[in-house]
């Protein structure tokens, strides 16, 4: 049966690899809604299998790269993300038709940037993995620049490249490490690699898939490549594509690498989730642009789950499986919960840029009286985002922290403080977070319109709308029934920690332990509605009867002038202004962030003014160094291409006598 | 063939011939006077043409001869003489040249030797010892074509040092038993439209810039930056 499922999704892969590019060529529309439905029965297939059992299926095809075979396989653990790239890959596909008479201009690379995806995680051999891990950087690059004649887009595209080069180039190093005797999964499996050789790869698989899941310190494409891509596309790359990044890291690390792992395993990917958690949530509270905030917040995201696998990974060395199947299970859940609320929440974005006519913070404003789904499914996903109960997020994030506190019994006194701070650095995290998401929120939805496109917003066409609200009914599944989605995991599970989640999952919940409390999120939202019912009740009968309008001091926010039917935008907070506390308590040190005030004397007519920089300590540690690394090397390119004759000739002549000595050197020992 | 060691005829011959190419190699590199340097060099081609020759008979392979011919006519008369003719022609019969200093150049052309000697010997362990030492005096005398190549100021004896390195190469190749015979004519045609071109391009210097010294190359090369 699982054959017969592998050989359908192999079908659904080709289809949006080779058909549905070639239709979209012309007729990117059709393109659109035939990659919605090629996903949408992948998603079935997928998740017949998940019901089945989830019993691993291996096929190989007499075709493929270097003239050899290709195998495919599928597990639990591809087959979890197989279901979350092609839900994601759906509701992209189906928001991309709400193009207002103007499909994008790279239609086609859309089902390529899906169908890499899928190839990426159905691969069962080096080959394979490389290829569909390449064509997803290729495509997606090709969709980030879509718009390529904006100066900013084309600045995204080239660092978007450039980090995918190397994370490529890092993958096909680690890939070839494991592989002395064989390309397939089964012949690395079969010859475990020795420590040394483990922890290079270990070292490859952070720089590598880590950067493009978005680990600090190689998250800096993230940011501008979201901004720059249309938004569905967006959605695409911060549901999926890092997903299917995290998913090649866990292949490497938990898989491949089998029996060479030590607990200090988990350290390295502990450290850089940390980073990027608490420096994606702090920027996300900074960045002006909406998608860019998103962008931040998928940093954080992305560096909550690389905690879950780091602990997963140090729990598994040191033969604790209640522990590591916990973490894990907490991983993958934010995971899935992950892709889904912020799929939804790039989509709403892209309603709002269309419909408000900006993403800036500063022009938007009361966008729930004229948007209200867009609106309404913000507010849900923006939930998750900031870790409420009883949203998706609520439930990965709550067995993520269970898995922190109960990562003191790994050892000694080391890791029980590391465990604890990494406790309090989560919390700091998840919290900014939330800040985060309540300045999202608030900025955009609620107030008074910045400006007179987002007092005159339309909501989305049909299409974004039923992506959103089907989006939102996933997300919703998620927080509701995280034992089912836990259920889904198990097989994953077995398969990178060898543990079971099983004895802890129930239909309406789970418990981080077998003797703990845990979660039902049915229950804690009846608890929600009761308590909400008793304070309207107490409110309602404390009340006076009858009520009268009386004018109250406003703090100067009155009723808009009539000059100004939109207010006036001065008046009320900005998006600058709700971040202002955390850049001067934090950003400071963290981002060094600096404000440079312009006060008139009294007399001058000229408007006061701030000025507000952010610095990534990412780009200055890292990419301006590279950047004046690139500057000395072209400029001793360019003084061998003005040399003399003679100096041409001497360099050759002393290139040659270099190697020459170099192979008697060898010779002689 | 292959077991033929020190001592034997053949092999003390072809060693005694390759020793003197890299002699007259030597002496190229320190030659000042530019009508003996292609003196020298032609004496070098008759005896790259003698080596030959003399392998075409102890490898039995008649081809060799037909190499031999090639580097006697061309390399050894025609080439020479046509230096001659354009010598006479650019009025420099008894021109002196300035280079590196005779010391230095002999030194760094020493260090050359024992470097080729280093590589090929040990990456050679395989092959005969006659091969080996052919190999061994070949590279000498490319990698001394080289360094006179970048010790010279004037167009005129760089393409000599040219010249003398594909000497070496040749040498190489009849050294070496079963060698085709289309890669050693490849090399002479090569070689002979080197030549043309550098005989076009050293009359053209010199009626734009009456110098063959090419450094005037560089002044121009900088005016045009």
């Amino acid at each position: 049966m699982s054959g017969i499922l592998l050989q359908g999704l192999m079908t659904v892969m080709a289809v949006l690899l080779l058909a549905i590019p070639l239709l979209s060529f012309r007729a990117p529309r059709l393109g659109f809604l035939a990659a919605c439905v090629t996903c949408a029965t992948g998603a079935v297939i997928d998740l017949v299998f998940l019901f089945q059992g989830a019993a691993p299926a291996v096929l190989t095809v007499p075709f493929g790269l270097a003239g050899q075979s290709t195998v495919l396989s599928i597990d639990g653990l591809s087959a979890l993300f197989v279901l979350l790239v092609m839900l994601a890959g759906a509701m992209a596909s189906l928001a991309l038709r709400d193009d207002h008479g103007h499909p994008i201009a790279t239609a086609p690379a859309v089902s390529l940037f899906i169908g890499a995806m899928l190839l990426c995680l159905l691969a069962a051999d080096a080959f394979a993995l490389v290829a569909g891990f390449e064509l997803m950087s290729v495509a997606s690059f090709i969709l980030v620049v879509t718009n390529h004649r904006d100066h900013q887009v084309q600045e995204a595209g080239r660092l978007y490249i450039g980090m995918a080069v190397l994370s490529g180039l890092c993958l096909i190093a680690a890939v070839a490490l494991l592989a002395p005797h064989g390309a397939s999964f089964s012949a690395m499996r079969a010859s475990p690699p020795t420590p040394g050789v483990a922890a290079i790869v270990l070292i490859l698989a952070m720089v590598g898939p880590g950067s493009k899941a978005g680990l600090v310190p190689l998250h800096v494409w993230l940011p501008p490549a979201h901004a720059a891509a249309p938004a569905p596309v967006s959605a695409l790359m911060s549901g999926a594509m890092t997903k299917v990044a995290l998913y090649v890291l866990i292949r490497l690390l938990f898989d491949l690498v089998g029996p060479g792992i030590a607990p200090w395993w988990g350290l390295p990917l502990i450290a850089l989730g940390i980073a990027s958690a608490v420096l994606g949530a702090l920027r996300a509270n900074m960045e002006i642009d909406i998608k860019k905030v998103l962008a931040c917040s998928t940093i954080e995201n992305v560096g909550l789950v690389a905690i879950g696998l780091g602990v997963a990974l140090a729990a598994r060395g040191a033969d604790l499986t209640a522990l590591s199947s916990l973490a894990a299970g907490g991983a993958l859940l934010h995971t899935l919960s992950h892709g889904g609320f912020k799929t939804l929440l790039f989509l709403a974005s892209g309603s709002i840029q269309y419909g408000a006519g900006s993403r800036s913070l500063e022009s938007l404003g009361g966008l729930i009286k004229r948007m209200p789904i867009t609106a309404g499914v913000m507010i849900l996903a923006a939930m998750s985002l900031a870790g409420l109960p009883p949203s998706a997020g609520f439930a990965s994030e709550w067995t993520l922290f269970q898995s922190v506190i109960a990562a003191v019994r790994l050892g000694g006194l080391a890791w029980q403080v590391m465990s604890v701070v990494l406790a309090a650095t989560l919390a700091l995290a998840t919290a900014l977070a939330a800040a985060a998401a309540v300045r999202l929120v608030g900025v955009v939805l609620l107030g008074r319109p910045r400006s007179q496109g987002a007092a005159e917003a339309v909501e989305a066409g049909p299409p974004l709308r039923w992506a959103m609200l089907l989006s939102a009914l996933g997300v919703g599944f998620v927080g509701l029934f995280p034992g089912v989605m836990l259920w889904f995991s198990d097989p994953a599970m077995s398969v990178i920690v060898h543990g079971t989640m099983l004895d802890r999952i129930g239909y309406l919940g789970f418990t981080a332990t077998s003797d703990s409390a845990g979660y039902a999120p049915i229950f804690t939202l009846g608890l929600i509605a009761i308590v909400m019912a008793v304070i309207w009740a107490v409110l309602r009968a404390k009340a006076v009867p009858g009520h009268r309008a009386a004018p109250l001091w406003d703090c100067g926010f009155g009723d808009p002038p009539p000059w100004q039917p939109f207010g006036d935008p001065l008046a009320q907070y900005s998006g600058a202004s709700f971040g202002q506390p955390l850049r001067r308590m934090l950003g400071t040190t963290l981002l060094a962030a600096r404000e440079k005030v312009d006060l008139p004397l009294p007399g001058d007519t000229r408007p006061a003014s701030i000025v507000v920089t952010l610095n990534d300590p990412a780009e200055a540690w890292l990419l301006e160094p590279i950047g004046r690394l690139r500057a000395i090397i072209s400029g001793m390119a360019d003084r061998v291409h003005f040399m003399t004759v003679r100096q041409a000739l001497t360099l050759m002549v002393a290139l040659l006598v270099g190697l020459l000595l170099f192979i008697a050197t060898v010779e002689q020992l | 063939m292959e077991h033929i060691g020190f001592g034997a005829l053949p092999y003390d011959f072809a060693h005694l011939l390759g020793g003197v190419m890299l002699l007259l190699s030597f002496t190229l590199l320190t030659q000042r006077r530019i009508s003996a340097t292609i003196a020298t060099y032609a004496a070098q081609a008759l005896t790259l043409a003698v080596a030959a020759c003399w392998q075409g008979w102890v490898q039995n392979e008649p081809a060799l001869y037909v190499t031999g011919a090639i580097a006697f006519v061309a390399k050894g008369v025609f080439i020479p003489l046509m230096l001659q003719r354009s010598l006479a022609r650019l009025h420099l019969r008894g021109a002196r040249e300035e280079a590196m200093g005779i010391f230095a150049s002999m030194a760094l052309g020493v260090a050359l030797v024992v470097l080729s000697i280093m590589v090929v010997l040990p990456t050679t362990m395989q092959a005969g010892a006659l091969t080996r030492e052919d190999l061994a005096l070949a590279l000498s005398v490319v990698l001394l074509g080289l360094l006179m190549m970048i010790t010279r100021r004037t167009a005129f004896t760089q393409v000599i040092g040219f010249m003398s390195l594909e000497n070496g190469l040749i040498l190489a190749a009849v050294g070496v038993a079963g060698m085709p015979l289309v890669v050693e004519l490849s090399v002479a045609v090569l070689v002979l439209v080197g030549f043309v071109v550098f005989g076009a391009f050293l009359k053209r210097m010199d009626t734009h810039f009456h110098s063959l010294d090419t450094s005037v190359l560089d002044q121009v090369a900088s005016e045009n930056r």
